[in-house]
């Protein structure tokens, strides 16, 4: 918390609300953090019906976007916030977006659970899972970073999402060899390959989130920028 | 075809660098003013370049000294017996409080326009041309062009045309407002002081007489003291944070309203001083 102030203002109205927002944030990506375990343990197990219940799950994540939204929206139009926290309230409403789009891929996840399988495709799962496990932690640390509003440990996560795109290539590579050693698998294959593909997206929206909290905390928008420009405006 | 350069964005190419403005741009530069109010130091080392025909917000908490700075820039503390001011403050490169100013010479290049409007108790024809007359001026089809202008300059005119010979009065307070500034600008002074000029206005005037800021500024270097921050928000190109008579930041709008770079700058503007 010591980047955040939010308890100083003179407005205790504003404070309850901007502290609202950010808990509800908080709430909404502990949900889809569940949401995304919950589908990987349904596709390693392939459990119909937990796979059913996560894609029954997502209405809820949609509906806290919304509704965020709608409080950012809100306090932007009546207390026009400056500084921090007008970046704070943009950080939010981009930060719930990628969430989203995070509880999206979970629901893509889940439905590959719900195919039926063949025993030879084990061993594709067993991968998706390994690298579902490190999108699972990365998102773990990225909304710990949100919570704590840490640009540092947002920028290692930033950088650390090139080991996840590394596993995913082994994946494609893997997935190419299943397919081209017997083409009648290519339908069951590409379920898979979708689910892998839903994985390692979670890895780019959590690298996104750790630019808005970059931008929340430094003021600098780091998108698009290379690593030593970006630990440069950290260090300002 | 447009070619758009995706690494500058319009206000990037409107930002001014402040601090080596070149003499050019520079409508005034402020150095190292101090001043007292007898034994009470109200201003502390003040220096700062505004530039040439954009508009300059003073912002800062009731007594951080910005209507004292502003009122500097006309001499209008010179009629405080106990103010005593040190420093520098060069118009054409000349320091305004030099032995040799004409005092109102200065201030028929520097106008000001105050908080409540302030119409003589005259029609609304002579108010404009008041400034003009004073110089001597008497040739009426000069006044009446004068007149004509300085009204549609303060965007007032569509509105009293047809009772120009009318009580100034009978106006409402935003048109009197923007009378006074038409007033103001029929002498057609550079610079243009404006002490929270809408803070007795209701929003609807406000929003006129902010408009009428943004079109002024092409004519003339517009410096803005004001209590709402969205106003210098809105208006402003550069704003300068004040607090306890001194200068803490001065820089473009746009930095100080979403990346400032003091704590005292952030912790007013999000409304976190006290």
């Amino acid at each position: 918390m010591e980047n955040i102030s939010l308890n100083k203002h003179i407005s205790g109205q504003f404070n309850a609300e901007l502290g609202d927002i950010r808990n509800r944030v908080l709430a909404m990506g502990g949900l889809v953090e569940r949401q995304l375990e919950q589908s990987l343990d349904a596709l390693a197990t392939l459990d119909a019906e937990l796979a059913s219940k996560i894609i029954e799950g997502d209405h809820k994540v949609n509906g806290m976007e919304v509704s965020i939204d709608e409080e950012c929206t809100r306090i932007i139009a009546k207390r026009q916030p400056a500084a921090s926290d007008l970046r704070l309230i943009i950080a939010i409403s981009k930060t719930i977006a990628d969430l989203e789009r995070i509880g999206d891929a979970t629901v893509r996840i889940a439905k590959a659970a719900l195919e039926k399988r063949t025993n030879n495709q084990q061993p594709l799962l067993v991968s998706i899972e390994s690298m579902g496990r490190h999108a699972t932690h990365t998102l773990h640390q990225t909304l710990d970073a949100l919570a704590r509003m840490d640009a540092d440990a947002a920028f290692e996560l930033h950088k650390s999402d090139a080991k996840l795109d590394a596993e995913y290539e082994g994946i494609i590579r893997q997935l190419m060899t299943y397919m081209m050693e017997d083409p009648r698998s290519i339908p069951g294959v590409l379920d898979v390959l979708w689910a892998a593909r839903a994985v390692e997206r979670v890895g780019d929206r959590c690298k996104n989130i750790c630019e808005y909290i970059i931008y929340y905390v430094k003021g600098k928008d780091v998108r698009h920028t290379s690593y030593e420009d970006m630990e440069k405006d950290l260090q300002e | 075809m447009i070619s758009i350069d995706p690494n500058k964005t319009k206000t990037d190419a409107e930002k001014v660098d402040l601090a080596n403005l070149p003499d050019s741009e520079t409508a005034l530069e402020i150095r190292g003013l101090n001043l007292r109010y007898g034994d009470k130091q109200a201003l502390f080392d003040i220096g700062m370049k505004i530039p040439k025909k954009q508009v300059t917000a003073f912002i800062g908490p009731s007594g951080c000294g910005k209507s004292t700075l502003l009122r500097c820039i006309n001499r209008m503390n010179d009629l405080v017996d106990t103010c005593h001011i040190d420093g520098e403050i060069l118009l054409h490169g000349q320091n305004i409080y030099d032995k040799a100013v004409d005092v109102a010479a200065l201030r028929r290049n520097v106008g000001m326009v105050f908080q409540r409007p302030n119409p003589f108790p005259k029609s609304i024809y002579e108010n404009v041309v008041y400034g003009l007359r004073l110089q001597g001026e008497n040739n009426r089809r000069v006044l009446d062009e004068a007149c004509e202008r300085s009204l549609r300059g303060a965007a007032i005119w569509d509105e009293v045309k047809d009772r120009l010979h009318d009580n100034a009065f009978g106006l409402s307070g935003g048109q009197q407002q923007r009378l006074v500034i038409a007033r103001a600008i029929a002498i057609e002074p550079e610079v243009l002081l404006l002490d929270e000029p809408t803070s007795a206005l209701d929003p609807i005037s406000t929003l006129t007489i902010e408009e009428l800021i943004t079109e002024l500024k092409s004519k003339y270097t517009v410096v803005i003291v004001t209590h709402n921050m969205q106003q210098a928000a809105r208006v402003s190109d550069q704003t300068a944070f004040m607090y306890m008579g001194e200068l803490i930041e001065y820089a473009d709008t746009n930095t100080i309203f979403t990346t400032p770079q003091k704590k005292k700058t952030e912790d007013y503007i999000t409304g976190r001083y006290g």
